[in-house]
């Protein structure tokens, strides 16, 4: 009723707006148009692929064969990179907003946010030239002390480029992501909210179980899966780190697979089929993508109680 | 080490450009006729070139144009490497002038470059050969010779220890550690890998069960890693790990294999790798003035080093109009004459064509004409 009046109220304002709500809507409209686009491109690209005969495809057993051992190889990696790196990004994040001095926080969120900015190509080199190197050792133990666990069967790869290598660069990689986004739904928590559980006696470390984490709870999970969607599409770190091969239970082999990889590795020599059955690779991880988001998006809408946006 | 290698590049570009425009300058000199067949060609060539392909021949590829262009005012070619089927396809459908590509045109693809290239459809000339060294990482050996089906086995991990029985009896004198073999394979889809399967599968049949493919057989253990400075620097930091690449790409940190050819071991070296194309066979069925070679991998020749890729340009062998005809001659004539191979052999460490396969090769390319 009173914005109505307002803009009512001043000629100019209505010209502005419609030019602005236009723009919006526009851009609203061009994600979609540019989603859609891409969609219709993979499965038109894709088609021949997974129509052609079973021995056509690589490795000659039709997609589904092709395929389902790198789905699994994508997970796997993004599993480990997720397990590694959400504990450390909460725990940063609380760090940063509740427990370090003001200008310590400062300048670790400034440093964290760095992270974000250093090109993938460049972690994958780390990774593949020194982190897979330096882990080795670490691998031959696991598989000396703990090769009954299927995970960690040995023998360890001697170059240390494994599946649980790809995931602790992965897990770097996505770390700022998720420390970013939960430090700032960490310092929305209702002052009053943290107040009231330390004048009930509450320790810090309650307050934070009690007032802050059920707060964020929403934000965290959305914050992980946007590094969750960063781990499973991540292409050229993967694609230097990882010694790939067949699908392989244990972590500490080389073996194992991720779609991205697998694309930017043979897309460049890529011809006919071959091209189909790649873009087919990805259209499958953009379904899972796809999947994934709208997961989050669920667990949000069923938390949304606690939402800061309320 | 890439920046390096850029800047070395550019280096060889700019010294190899010099000394090209120094030979134009001499080139009413009549012995220099192979040397300076594009600067001195009598029609002067102008326009762009368009070429789509294998990018094992990239580094070459960047010297020959750079040296084309500055030894011709205003004849210019562009090259992609998009990979060897992306050029095969675009030369078949005439989206490029000529394609790089590290196979020669199939019989069927052949039949259909008639469509684009005239009656007797395109030529494969062989342009750019490179030796596949098969490197280790031994640290107190150097030397070792390997016969096909030891090299098999190795690749296929079917050799434990690096003193296994089969490896020793091939080196009684070396002394070989007790380590463990880690072969190391290409991750991608590469040439390089195709040209190493063909060669095993060919020349250790018992043993090498996979067909010959640009991608590493998915039923094979092994470590590998992303390109050839990948698979280098992963044997250079694991002991025991053995691997195949372009014989440029290995540093003097690794030792490289003697393989037995015939009745002795032959080291790797540009010689040998061209004596290894020159026992190659013409393929059947192909016009005249087409230089398909198959490759043969089982050669007993003394002193052929057989694990080679060689790499073609495919070009038609008519061209709608003569400036284009006449561009595609200068250019090619360029690239397998002694300048053009001496500079890729500069630039991308390659072995230079021998001097049969050079005259056979310039005489089919000045077969190139314009559509009637």
């Amino acid at each position: 009723m009173t914005t109505t009046s307002l803009t009512k109220s001043r000629g100019a304002g209505r010209a502005g707006d419609k030019v602005f709500s236009g723009a919006t809507l526009a851009a609203g409209c061009l994600i979609l148009a540019v989603l859609f686009g891409v969609a219709l491109f993979l499965v038109v690209q894709a088609f021949p692929a997974l129509v052609a005969s079973p021995d056509k495809i690589q490795g000659g057993q039709g997609f589904f064969a092709y395929i389902w051992p790198i789905v699994v190889g994508t997970l796997i990696a993004a599993v480990i990179a997720l397990a590694i790196a959400t504990p450390v990004a909460i725990g940063v994040a609380l760090f940063i907003s509740h427990f370090a001095p003001r200008g310590l926080a400062s300048g670790l969120g400034y440093v964290i946010d760095l992270l974000a900015a250093i090109p993938s190509v460049v972690y994958g080199a780390w990774g593949a030239a020194f982190l897979a190197k330096e882990i080795s050792p670490l691998y031959n133990w696991l598989a000396d002390n703990m090769g009954w666990v299927p995970l960690f069967q040995g023998p360890a790869s001697a170059t240390g480029k494994t599946i649980l290598t790809a995931g602790i660069v992965l897990a770097v990689m996505v770390l700022p992501i998720i420390t970013s986004l939960t430090r700032e739904i960490f310092l929305q928590t209702p002052k009053l909210h943290e107040e009231a559980a330390l004048a009930l006696g509450a320790t810090r470390w309650e307050m934070i179980r009690m007032a802050v984490l059920p707060f964020g709870r929403a934000g965290i999970v959305s914050a992980v899966m946007l590094g969750l969607g960063r781990a499973l599409g991540e292409t050229m770190a993967v694609a230097l780190v990882l010694s790939s091969g067949a699908l392989t239970a244990s972590l500490i082999q080389s073996g194992n697979q991720t779609i991205a990889a697998e694309i930017a590795l043979n897309f460049p020599e890529a011809s006919g089929l071959k091209v189909s059955t790649l873009i087919a690779a990805g259209l499958v991880l953009f379904v899972i993508t796809l999947g994934v988001n709208m997961i989050a998006r669920w667990i949000i809408t069923r938390h949304k109680e606690f939402s800061g946006a309320n | 080490m890439k920046a390096s290698r850029i800047g070395r590049n550019s280096a060889i570009a700019v010294i190899a450009a010099g000394a090209l425009a120094l030979t134009a300058c001499g080139s009413d000199n009549a012995t220099n006729t192979a040397q300076s067949a594009a600067p001195s060609s009598s029609v002067k060539v102008t326009g762009t070139l368009t070429g789509i392909g294998s990018s094992a021949q990239g580094a070459a590829m960047d010297v020959w144009k750079t040296n084309f262009a500055s030894a011709n005012q205003g004849a210019n070619v562009q090259y992609s490497p998009d990979g060897s089927g992306a050029g095969r396809k675009a030369i078949l459908d005439g989206s490029a002038q000529f394609a790089g590509s590290d196979a020669y045109l199939s019989d069927a693809e052949l039949a259909s470059s008639k469509d684009k290239c005239g009656a007797d459809g395109a030529l494969n000339i062989p342009v750019y050969v490179s030796p596949i060294a098969v490197a280790f990482n031994l640290p107190d050996v150097k030397e070792l010779k390997l016969d096909a089906p030891t090299v098999a086995k190795i690749f296929r991990g079917q050799v434990a220890k690096w003193n296994d029985p089969a490896i020793a009896a091939l080196n009684p004198d070396a002394k070989l550690p007790d380590l463990k073999v880690t072969p190391v394979n290409r991750s991608d889809d590469s040439g390089t890998t195709s040209n190493f399967t063909d060669y095993l599968a060919a020349a250790a049949p018992e043993v090498w069960t996979d067909k010959a493919a640009g991608i590493w057989p998915a039923s094979l253990k092994g470590e590998n890693a992303k390109g050839t400075s990948g698979v280098v620097k992963t044997v250079t930091d694991t002991p025991g790990a053995v691997t195949y690449a372009d014989d440029s790409a290995v540093s003097g940190k690794l030792g490289i294999a003697q393989i037995k050819v015939g009745g002795s071991f032959t080291k790797i070296s540009a010689d040998a790798a061209a004596k290894a194309v020159d026992a190659g066979k013409p393929v059947d069925g192909r016009n005249a003035s087409d230089l398909s070679i198959k490759l043969d991998r089982k050669t007993t020749v003394e002193g052929a080093y057989p694990i080679v890729l060689v790499s073609f340009h495919v070009v038609c062998t008519t061209y709608p109009t003569q400036a284009t005809a006449d561009l595609v001659k200068a250019f090619e004539s360029y690239v397998v004459s002694d300048a053009g191979q001496k500079a890729a052999a500069d630039a991308a460490k390659s072995a230079p064509l021998s001097k049969t396969l050079q005259d056979k090769a310039l005489k089919s390319i000045e077969s190139i004409k314009v559509k009637a």
